[in-house]
């Protein structure tokens, strides 16, 4: 019993440690950018903190469970002690303890990591490369409305410079994530989410949704290209360019039917408008909005817009 | 004539399915044919599945329960071998088409079809008998929900070889599971079966509130209940406070899909947001449903085989109310990814952490209950020390979970898989096999095998671990949930890890089957005595199983631990001198009845066979209304078939006394 | 640790045995009932204050809404109320002729509410402004016509309890159980109110 016990536990900090091993190789805790190595920060502060109470319980658990098994009769045997202010007091306050620390922590963390604000004290801070991205069934299209270029199932970014993405969806909602650079944020249909990212090195990583959004889920994924410098990009910019496929209402639509796995393309030229005019055929508030739900505040994400609506839109969408 | 129904419907170009379905039809078939063989459908008919009595409800809740937990499980193993077969550009066995209604089930399925009925069975065996009542306070509602259970189970069991189920994930979120992406039945299988099995959840939570507040023993105040029927208690609260909203959203759901409504729709100025929130109002509380009567069975198991009284039993009761309360408060937590503000996500972020100081207290409260115990290593021990140990770590990851910065990262990745089956393994299930462990020798009069129990708890335990911590580092290494395949060298190793770790499971899993039919056939060897763990509470006070009257006179009541009480005063085993006439209810077959013809008008309604539908709802307000006029349904036990019952079992009574 | 046996005095001796009051469960149970049933209503609602604004271009509260008509309507069920509550003092001072005249009359109230409801819904429909026209218009007719359905519902259990009383009479059982709907129809008038106020009243005004 006591091997099988203290096995289990040696066994369970090895898991442990070779989670984080693992986990550094590659994914949330192999940060490239600013965003994800404070995530990653916080991540360390909250489990160390709270390995303060979750270690003595579990050692307690295993070493009261055999210092008091039945057969050791020399220990202190007490059936009817069933309360102590004292123990009843401690037992209270120190969970409460660790609750205000974690608690303060996640306030001010929830506040820094917002994912609308855009990030500070980093390059491109006064002037962001904004990417407009909107999920479709099931491929990702970026707008790049200051190069009035666009892409599909790539994404394409200057390291070194923070990007502020505006996200919607033509479908059903998805999330939108890149793990190595950090936060993801949902797109939905109708609304206007925002996230900034920075890639703080060059390299490729991986994107994909988050959320499931039917049959051809699994293969929505692209591949981010963080460029080492602006010049990189801005050759990149003008090799898109010169492609001879540009990306208007038609093309959009045909682009917007159901398709799995579907590969990279990219667009020279970009219908102005494109992004306002997909986000706007779902909204039909009138313009001065109601606060969100629930008293609930809500980014301004279901503000203002045009009434039009979308039935006609969707029909090609209806039924596979 | 038969709506959308037509022969097509039946997947017969799916060998698995196909497959599947004979090996059902032929259990199935032998079920009946050893029944027919050995003459029992009367007393089958008459005695169980109309019977109204407690005991027996639990029983065959609990049965539910073990069948759906093998089709969830089998569900389980198959998405645990498909993604350990599809790496590395594979596709596996599995395409999306039949893959994505098999995660969607394995979450409905182990939820509502197996915790659930888990957890009411134990509750409806067990609560009565503690609060020292003859019968709940409802019998024939008693019977109406779980057959209304099992009315949900056979929909989305029906689901598998007529028409499909859901392609949605369990949480069915529109506007994918919308008339335009979701256009097949399987959305309306699932609306259905959570609609008529949500049903019997509600009036089970008003039935038990009800007996709880009213039909205590006398002497018996609140704060003497015993703790499992304070935990379940609470849940019941949940219960009743949280299924209406679920009701509600899935109703919309139904008008969106059936009426062409726009509640959730892209179009019309639906608003998905709004399911969402409503169904995590619903969907965070469930959960707690679950975990708090597993607390509870803890809290029973642990003072009962320290022979200690619980430790801080007041401090038990209001952080279970406290839990209660404040998970209400948090829903917002499964998606800090949606765009709320910083405030908002900080708010509920907090206000889910603070869940964790009860939580943190219960544990601490168990620690010192087994602090200068004398504990005995029993099988429902072996679990409740298992529970302690993975539901701290399970905890942990959820109070990381609960830090928006970090879930942002870690949102629907497998580290939440992984942490969410560390709570509800390694807290509810591990406490609902505790509970039947403990609870078996009382409901059925023997006990179960020693060795194998064990055996399972090991298997169980140590899968757990080799299943599960895979998916945490797969979550870290950024695998999101939901895939059908993958295509990264890096995961493979975790996979082929979590894969063997559900093959660990399902040894335990195996050994609890064997267990089970080894010891219904060395019952009589292992005859169990009336209080055969030297418990506290009353339900040990009478027989094993207790006769269905439950008590030959009201029992005593004297504090919390009545039973201990009386065992000490010894008054334990005391007897009338005459017995008074004892007030049943009769088994009747309107239960049965009202919920088949919802079932009826479920199926119905997915396949849209309105006159079908109208027709089952008459036939069900038809039975409802003759069984409202039906005043035979009560009767009293006469004082002289109370002494010949008691006379057979007083041999059980005196030897226990000694 | 006591070796004589020491009952406790509230125990013995057990002369009867006790008999639960089912009434009065049944009473409690009703009323839990009720509470869910008010969540069931309070989701709806929540679900109406996000859709208010979401016309899609269709008409909004100010254009639909009758404020002269709702009022009558909304008489016609407060006065059932009443009606009903006269119905119940018959039933308990054993008058079974008040009772069922009394309940007749509020069944006819009942029918007048649910009459002037469905020619509202018919006329809304008719001028093209249905549930399926917009989310404000399928939060509107969700929510009212779910609390119409309890009302016809309620109509429904009267003929079965008016029927019930001219056949058994006023016992124990028909007691409670029109004590039941005694409070699912005040329940459905409370509910009516907060439908007038947020709905009509605030939509209209």
């Amino acid at each position: 019993m006591k091997d099988r016990a203290s096995s289990l536990v040696r066994g369970g900090i090895l898991l442990l440690l070779t989670v984080v091993m693992a986990g550094c190789k590659n994914g949330v805790l192999d940060p490239k950018g600013q965003v994800a190595a404070d995530v990653k920060s916080l991540i360390i502060t909250a489990t160390l903190l709270m390995l303060i109470v979750v270690i003595p319980v579990i050692v307690l658990t295993l070493v009261f469970a055999w210092k008091y098994r039945a057969s050791n009769t020399k220990a202190t045997y007490t059936p009817k002690w069933a309360h102590s202010t004292k123990i009843e007091l401690v037992v209270w306050l120190v969970p409460c303890l660790i609750i205000i620390v974690l608690g303060t922590l996640t306030w001010r963390s929830t506040h820094e990591l917002d994912p609308y604000q855009p990030l500070k004290g980093v390059a491109g801070e006064e002037d962001p490369l904004t990417v407009e991205v909107v999920s479709l069934d099931w491929k990702w299209l970026f707008i790049y409305p200051e190069q009035q270029i666009a892409t599909v199932n790539k994404l394409v970014i200057p390291a070194h410079r923070q990007v502020a993405f505006k996200i919607t969806s033509d479908s059903v909602m998805n999330s939108f994530f890149i793990p190595q650079l950090g936060s993801q944020i949902y797109s939905m249909a109708g609304m206007e989410t925002k996230l900034h990212l920075i890639a703080d090195e060059p390299g490729t990583y991986d994107g994909f949704s988050a959320n499931y959004s039917g049959g051809g889920f699994t293969g929505m994924n692209f591949k981010t290209d963080a460029l080492a410098s602006e010049a990189d990009f801005d050759a990149w910019v003008e090799q898109v360019r010169a492609g001879s496929e540009p990306l208007n209402q038609a093309r959009y639509e045909q682009l917007a039917e159901r398709s799995i796995n579907h590969p990279v393309e990219t667009f020279s030229d970009v219908e102005p408008g494109l992004f306002t005019s997909i986000l706007q055929q779902y909204m039909t508030m009138p313009s001065e909005g109601e606060e969100g739900m629930h008293g609930m505040e809500m980014h301004e994400e279901a503000s203002t817009h045009g009434q039009e609506s979308a039935d006609a839109d969707k029909q090609h969408l209806a039924q596979e | 004539m038969f709506g959308k129904l037509t022969l097509d419907a039946i997947p017969y170009h799916e060998p698995i399915i196909v497959i599947t379905l004979a090996v059902v039809g032929l259990v199935g078939l032998f079920v009946a044919a050893s029944v027919t063989k050995m003459g029992k459908w009367g007393y089958l008919w008459r005695e169980w599945l109309t019977s109204v009595d407690h005991k027996r409800l639990g029983i065959m809740y609990i049965i539910l329960a073990l069948v759906m937990l093998i089709r969830g499980f089998a569900d389980a193993v198959m998405m645990r071998t498909q993604l350990a077969v599809a790496t590395g550009g594979s596709e596996g066995y599995l395409p999306p088409e039949h893959y994505d209604q098999i995660f969607t089930a394995h979450g409905v399925i182990m939820i509502i079809f197996m915790a659930m009925p888990m957890m009411i069975g134990l509750m409806n065996i067990v609560l009565p008998l503690q609060i020292g009542a003859r019968d709940v306070a409802f019998p024939f509602l008693n019977n109406l929900s779980f057959w209304l259970a099992v009315g949900g189970a056979v929909l989305i069991n029906i689901s598998l070889g007529v028409g499909e189920f859901a392609k949605t994930g369990w949480v069915a979120y529109p506007p994918l599971s919308g008339l335009s992406y979701s256009p097949g039945v399987g959305v309306d299988y699932y609306i259905w079966a959570l609609q008529i099995s949500g049903l019997g959840t509600l009036l089970t939570g008003v039935n038990f509130l009800v007996t709880v507040f009213k039909m205590r023993a006398p002497g018996m105040k609140l704060m003497d209940m015993p703790i499992f029927t304070w935990t379940c208690t609470w849940a019941n609260i949940l219960i009743v406070a949280s299924f209406p909203i679920l009701t509600a959203v899935l109703g919309m759901l139904t008008l969106d899909r059936y009426l062409d409504f726009h509640f959730f729709t892209n179009e019309g100025g639906g608003n998905a947001m709004m399911y969402i929130n409503l169904f995590w109002a619903w969907g965070h509380p469930e959960v707690y449903i679950l975990i708090l009567p597993a607390f509870g069975i803890f809290s029973e198991v642990i003072s009962t085989f320290t022979g200690k009284r619980l430790f801080g039993y007041k401090s038990m009761v209001w952080a279970s109310g406290a839990i209660s309360i404040l998970g209400f408060i948090v829903w917002l937590h499964h998606f800090f990814t949606m765009g709320s503000s910083a405030n908002v996500n900080a708010f509920f972020g907090v206000a889910t952490m603070i869940i964790s100081i009860p939580t943190g207290v219960k544990l601490f409260n168990w620690l010192f209950t087994i602090y200068r115990g004398r504990l005995r290593f029993a099988v429902p021990v072996l679990w409740t020390l298992g529970f302690m140990v993975t539901f701290t770590i399970g905890g942990m990851t959820g109070v990381l979970l609960a830090v928006p910065g970090a879930d942002f990262v870690l949102h629907n990745s497998l580290f939440l898989i992984a942490h969410f089956h560390n709570t509800i393994i390694g807290g509810a299930v591990f406490g609902y096999l505790a509970g039947i462990a403990f609870w078996f020798p009382k409901a059925t009069g023997f006990h179960m095998n020693e060795r194998l129990g064990k055996a399972a708890f090991w298997f169980w335990q140590i899968g757990f671990y080799v299943a599960f911590m895979p998916l945490y580092v797969l979550g870290f290494m950024g695998m999101t949930r939901r895939l059908n395949h993958t295509d990264n060298p890096l995961w493979e190793p975790w996979l082929y890890l979590a894969a063997f770790g559900a093959g660990l499971i399902l040894i335990g899993v195996v050994c609890q089957l064997v267990q089970l039919f080894v010891s219904i056939r060395d019952r009589e060897q292992n005859k169990a005595e009336g209080d055969p763990w030297n418990g506290h509470t009353l339900e040990w006070s009478t027989t094993s199983p207790p006769p269905f009257y439950n008590f030959a006179s009201t029992p005593i009541v004297e504090g919390i631990d009545a039973y201990t009480t009386a065992k000490e005063k010894g008054y334990a085993g005391w007897r009338p001198e005459k017995f008074a006439p004892i007030h049943m209810p009769r088994n009747t077959s309107a239960g049965i009845l009202m919920a088949g013809f919802l079932t009826v008008m479920g199926f119905a309604l997915i396949w849209h066979i309105w006159w079908l539908a109208g027709a089952s709802f008459v036939a069900t307000i038809v039975t409802l209304l003759v069984r409202a006029y039906d005043d035979d349904v009560d009767y009293y036990v006469q004082p002289d078939e109370i002494e010949r019952i008691e006379g057979s079992a007083a041999g059980a009574k005196v030897a226990e006394q000694v | 640790m006591t070796t004589q046996v020491t009952y406790p005095a509230n125990a013995y001796p057990v002369p009867e045995e006790e008999h639960h009051d089912p009434g009065e469960n049944t009473l409690f149970g009703f009323w839990l009932y009720l509470m869910t049933d008010c969540l069931l209503f309070a989701s709806v609602f929540a679900t109406w204050g996000v859709l208010y604004f979401a016309t899609d271009g269709g008409p909004g509260p100010k254009e639909l809404f009758e404020l002269d008509y709702v009022a009558i309507e909304t008489a016609a069920l407060l006065v059932s109320s009443i009606t009903y509550g006269f119905a119940m003092i018959s039933a308990h001072a054993g008058r079974k002729g008040g009772a069922l005249f009394w309940l007749a009359v509020t069944f006819v109230c009942g029918l007048v509410f649910i009459g002037m409801e469905i020619n509202e819904f018919h006329h809304l429909i008719a001028e093209g402004a249905g549930p399926q026209r917009s989310a404000f218009l399928t939060a509107f007719f969700s929510l009212v016509g779910m609390h119409g359905l309890h009302v016809t519902a309620g109509l429904l259990w009267m003929i079965v309890m008016m029927i019930e009383v001219s056949k058994r009479g006023l016992g124990g059982k028909t007691l409670t159980r029109l004590g039941c709907l005694s409070m699912f129809w005040h329940f459905l008038d409370v509910v009516w109110i907060c439908v007038f106020t947020t709905v009509y009243l605030m939509g209209a005004l």
